[in-house]
Parts: C-alpha cells; structure tokens; sequence
C-alpha cells in the first residue's frame, strides 16, 4: 500500500488521488501529500516555516474536506508552500477535533519546481473510508 | 437518445427517475461519439433539479465535471427554483478577453521573444503569484462592488473598456457582508494574475483565410491580414475559488431544510430566493466583480508591455478591448418561456453568454453586430471569435461554447509528452512559450482537447453563434 495515487480519466480536466493510510491520521497526512506533490515539487522545499491548523467538524469526510481546503487557503493567504505535515485527530462526543502542523516554505518562484495552483477541493466522487488495510480516501481537487 | 436535428441530441425524461426536463446535447455526431458517459449522468442529475426549465444542456465542449458538466447550461425559475455553486464552478467568472493592436505579424515577429519575456514579467502567473496592485481592505471591498470601473478609476485602464465588458465588468447585487474574511485574504494580493491549470496569456494573428465575417470582424475591430491580437483566460483566483468553498459548506447544510433531493454532493444547492440562496449570489458577484477587475488590471499590463517593446503609447497601437466574457457564472435573465418573458436564473458552468443583435443589455457599439463571443482553444491549435445569434436565446438562453474541451486527462497529457520538449516543438513551429511550470505545459498540449474547429463548426451549423474569425497562436504566457 503506498500512500496515494493518481488516477487517471475520472476528471478530465481535474486531478483524482486515491490517498491510503495505516491509520485515520496518516491518511490525512497522506492526503496532505498528495496536495503538495500536486503543488510543487516537494523536493525543492526545504520545510522551515511551519503552521499549525485546528479543526472541527461531526464527521470525518467533511474533516477532510475542511483539512485540505485549509491546505489550499495557507498556499494564497499565507503563501505557504507545504513539504509534509503532523496530523492528530481525536474524537469526543461526536465531534472530530484536528490539529496539525504544516512544515513548508514561503513560495519563491526561483527557488521551487512548481506545478499547480489548485482551486479547490470538490465533493466530486470524495469519499472516506475504512478498508482492510486501514483507511482510504477519493479526493478530486479542481485545477 | 433521440436526434433532434444534426446538431441536437435529446435524453428524454425517462432515462433517469426524477428528471423534471429533458436533456438536450448540442454535438456534432463526431463530439457526441467522444463524449465521456459521465457527461450524460451529469447533464440528467442537473434535469432533476428544482425549476429548472425547458432543458438541461451540455454544449459541444462539453465534459465530465463535478456537479454540472463543463459545458452545461440550465435555467432557473426565480421564484420557484435553486441556485447551486456546482452549476458555477469554484472559478468564479472564469472569462476571455481580447483585445486588438493596430500591429501586424510581419511587424510583431522580430520582437516577439521580448514581447512575450515581457508580458510573461509584467503579468504574473503560476502557484504563489502576486499582483503588482496593492490594496488594503477597503480598497478590496470597493474591487468586489464596483469591478472593472474601479480600476479604470485607478487609472488601469480606459474608460471605453467598461461597455466592452460583460455586465458593464460591474455587478450590481454584490454583497460583500456575504463574504468570508478568509476569501478576502485569500484573494486580496492576487489582482493581475493569471493562475495555472488552463489559464493563459496569448499573442495570436489572424489570417485572411480565418476571416469568415468580415463585415462583423470589422465591427470588432479587426480589419487587417495578420493583425496580431492579445487574448487572456482567467478569473477570480483565490478568493473566488474560496467563496465556492465556503458555499459549498453551508449548502450541504440546507438541503435537508428545503427538503431538497440532490444525487451528487457537487449539486448542492438552495433555493434562490432563500437567505441561503441569495447570500450566495451576493458573495458570487463580488468573486464576479474581482473577476472583471482581475482581467482590467491584466490588460493594463499588457498595454503597458507592448508601449515598452514597440515604443509607441497603446492608443496609438489601437491596444482597444473586444470584448471580456465571462464563462462560470449565474445571473437573472429575462428569456421567452412557453411564449410569456420569464425571470430565471441562467447557470453557465464552461458556457459563454451568446446575446443577439439588438440586445438591451448591449452597448451602442455592439448593438447592431451582437455580441461578441470568445472562445479559447488549446494553445497549440487557435481560438475563435464569434457572435452570438436570436436562435441562441430561442434555444439556450442565449448561450454557446466556452472552449474545445478536454478529451485527455492531465495524468495522460504528461505520460505522453514533457513539458521542455512540447516548449521546443511548439517554437519551431512558431509559437513561442513561456511557462512557470513546465510540468503544467505538458498538461496543456494540444492533443489533450477536442478539435476546436469541430466544435465551432457544431455551434456555428446548430446556429447558436455565428463565426467570425479564428486566431493562432504566436506567443503564449502560462502559470
């Protein structure tokens, strides 16, 4: 199991990842990935500046979706170009807490390998799930 | 699915439980044969959709998007239907805007690397650009109210661009109250910039033999063999993208309320006259506004780019607008239903409004000619201009084609071509690139869209606009 994949000709003009983990957490962060990977390429950043997330929501799809729309508000607000990320998430009375940590850079157009500035996270085919394996999800993210 | 005329397909209501409409797809039987099922499923869910009238449509672009296809165009009853972001887009009035110079190829062509070096400095693209405008909050709410006009009052631009803009590049029931701090910041640095994805910046030269109206080219101002014209896609950037975000949150929130059925989480919508429905048609218009502006300031770069390369001021270079359409978004229109005028709420998700001769809503200059209309094609194969037509608002709410649409997913795109080696075939044959990405390039390459000419001939021969002119591509600025 890798930590996520792309695939092919479900949004023609968008791109569709299929993001895998061991655990909830380490699902969010691969899909965390998957945005950045999506961003730039990741080995050109060197992961100094850090910013921290805290979210709440009743379920762990829209969790999700908060969490990677975040992602996609701190590249423009805050011009943070993320490299990896810490992802903890708890649960009590029906509410799903998360906090996190984004490691990345401040953008600069010299110094990375950009790829695409994505416009959003869509509700199109998203889906979190538990497998056998542990965790999967579908994001298609609009390009 | 039944043939209606050699242009027209229809998915009657009974394909799909709850279809309230009919679907009808304007293609060519080459574009129908091509087209991706999911097109069908999407074009039948938004036919389930409160109010919608006379039928759900996809135009020959279209393809399998996230609630509506791209391509699709729907109405709204006013009184008694929704409104929905999936039917817009997260781009938010996504446009085109051409614009001519009185400059020629031959004239062009031996400083076409520095125009384009210059343009690619001077309009910033790509992941993390910023605008050259600053502006401070207050400033950013007079942006979200009054669009294009606010920046011809800074200074950035000339004031016969306004009528030669969609909607005057103003609308007026922009609500910023309606809008999230968090799209402000979002948005609020990125005035003058083109993004990534599909957005560009070309130089293109029309040739004789593409010019199919002249009488209507003139009108438009394009006159001479191998005029160069300057044509931009783009909208409303982050914050736009953010106020869909946001939408989307609440909408999914209120469907139950309104005891509303949608069969896809991206069709998420409320009804328009709700306080939810028309909170976001106030935020919707401020992203719209952003959106004009956002493309006013871009071609006061460009002018400022060629009055340093060709040393001539831009109204001398005759640098004046075409016209700027807008291809996401939704609006209250008047259209004839059944025989009676009717108010509805006209969604064009990957459409462009295709208003006839004589429209109200026309400025002088266009009265007589119609509406111009721009379509973008892949940077390697040219675009067109077109006017629109009385059949179109007859038949779909006076409304057309957006682009050549993607036949090819991006993933494709790069496994079959690098971007470096696309840069280079692409200035051998006399288009010269300049790209933030080169990986972005690869996914752009003309055989990963549809032929644009095919879709052009499929609006021009079903008579929901006309054509007037193609342009190729010369030069070409990419995120």
């Amino acid at each position: 199991m890798g930590k996520y994949k792309i695939i092919d000709d479900v949004a023609i003009a968008d791109v569709a990842f299929e993001i895998y983990g061991k655990d909830v957490n380490g699902l969010f962060e691969n899909a965390a990935l998957a945005i950045f990977e999506q961003s730039a390429d990741i080995r050109t950043i060197e992961g100094k500046k850090r910013e921290s997330i805290a979210l709440e929501s009743d379920s762990l799809d829209t969790l999700l979706f908060d969490f990677l729309s975040e992602l996609l508000y701190l590249k423009d607000a805050k011009q943070l170009l993320g490299k990896k990320s810490a992802v903890s998430i708890t649960q009590s009375n029906k509410k799903y807490s998360l906090k996190a940590e984004i490691a990345g850079d401040t953008i600069d157009q010299r110094k990375h390998t950009l790829k695409s500035d994505i416009k959003a996270v869509t509700y199109h085919m998203f889906k979190v799930e538990k497998t056998k394996e542990g965790w999967a999800a579908f994001v298609v993210v609009d390009i | 699915m039944e043939q209606i005329t050699p242009y027209i397909w229809e998915i009657p209501t009974s394909y799909k439980k709850g279809m309230r409409v009919p679907a009808r797809i304007y293609a060519s039987e080459k574009l129908l044969k091509d087209m991706d099922n999911g097109v069908f499923e999407q074009v039948t869910n938004v036919a389930c959709l409160p109010g919608i009238q006379k039928y759900s449509f996809c135009m020959p672009d279209g393809h399998w998007g996230y609630g509506f296809p791209i391509g699709g165009v729907a109405a709204f009853d006013a009184e008694e239907g929704i409104i929905s972001p999936g039917g817009i887009g997260f781009d938010i009035n996504c446009g085109m805007r051409l614009v001519t110079t009185n400059l020629t190829y031959r004239e062009v062509r031996p400083r076409l690397k520095e125009l384009i070096d210059t343009l690619f400095k001077s309009v910033p693209a790509g992941v993390g650009c910023k605008g050259f405008v600053k502006v401070n909050k207050k400033e950013f709410t007079d942006v979200m109210l009054s669009g294009s006009s606010w920046c011809v009052e800074k200074g950035y631009g000339w004031k016969a661009d306004i009528e030669r803009t969609e909607s005057y590049g103003r609308i007026d029931w922009a609500d910023p109250s309606k809008v999230s701090e968090k799209a402000v910041s979002r948005g609020i640095d990125q005035l003058g910039t083109l993004g990534s994805g599909n957005h560009y910046l070309e130089a293109q030269v029309v040739h004789v033999k593409h010019i199919f109206d002249p009488e209507t080219a003139k009108a438009f101002g394009i006159h001479t063999p191998e005029q160069v014209v300057i044509m931009v896609h783009c909208g409303s950037r982050g914050f736009g993208h953010q106020i869909g975000t946001d939408y989307l949150r609440v909408f999914e929130g209120v469907v139950k309320k309104y005891n509303i059925e949608v069969r896809d989480r991206e069709l998420m919508c409320a009804p328009f006259r709700s306080t939810e429905g028309q909170d976001y048609y106030g935020a919707m218009a401020c992203a719209a506004n952003m959106a004009f502006a956002n493309r006013q300031v871009i071609l006061h770069r460009i002018r400022e780019a060629f009055e340093k390369v060709f040393k001539t001021p831009a109204e001398k270079l005759e640098m004046n607008l075409v016209y700027d359409v807008a291809h996401n978004i939704a609006k209250v229109e008047e259209h004839e239903i059944d025989g009676k005028k009717k108010k509805v709420v006209v969604h064009r998700k990957g459409s462009t409004r295709a208003f006839p001769p004589g429209h109200p809503e026309l400025c002088k200059l266009y009265r007589k000619a119609g509406q111009p209309i721009i379509i973008g094609g892949s940077m390697e194969t040219g675009s067109h201009l077109l006017v629109g037509t009385e059949q179109a608002m007859r038949e779909t709410f006076g409304s057309t084609a957006h682009g050549s649409g993607r036949t090819m997913s991006r993933a494709a795109a790069k496994k079959q071509v690098h971007g470096e080696s696309l840069q280079k075939a692409m200035e051998k044959r006399g288009i010269y690139v300049r790209a933030v990405s080169m990986s972005g390039l690869a996914e752009e390459a003309g055989m990963a869209y549809k032929d644009v000419d095919e879709v052009i001939e499929t609006v021009h021969n079903a008579g929901i606009s006309k054509k007037v002119v193609k342009l190729i591509p010369c030069g070409n600025v990419k995120g």
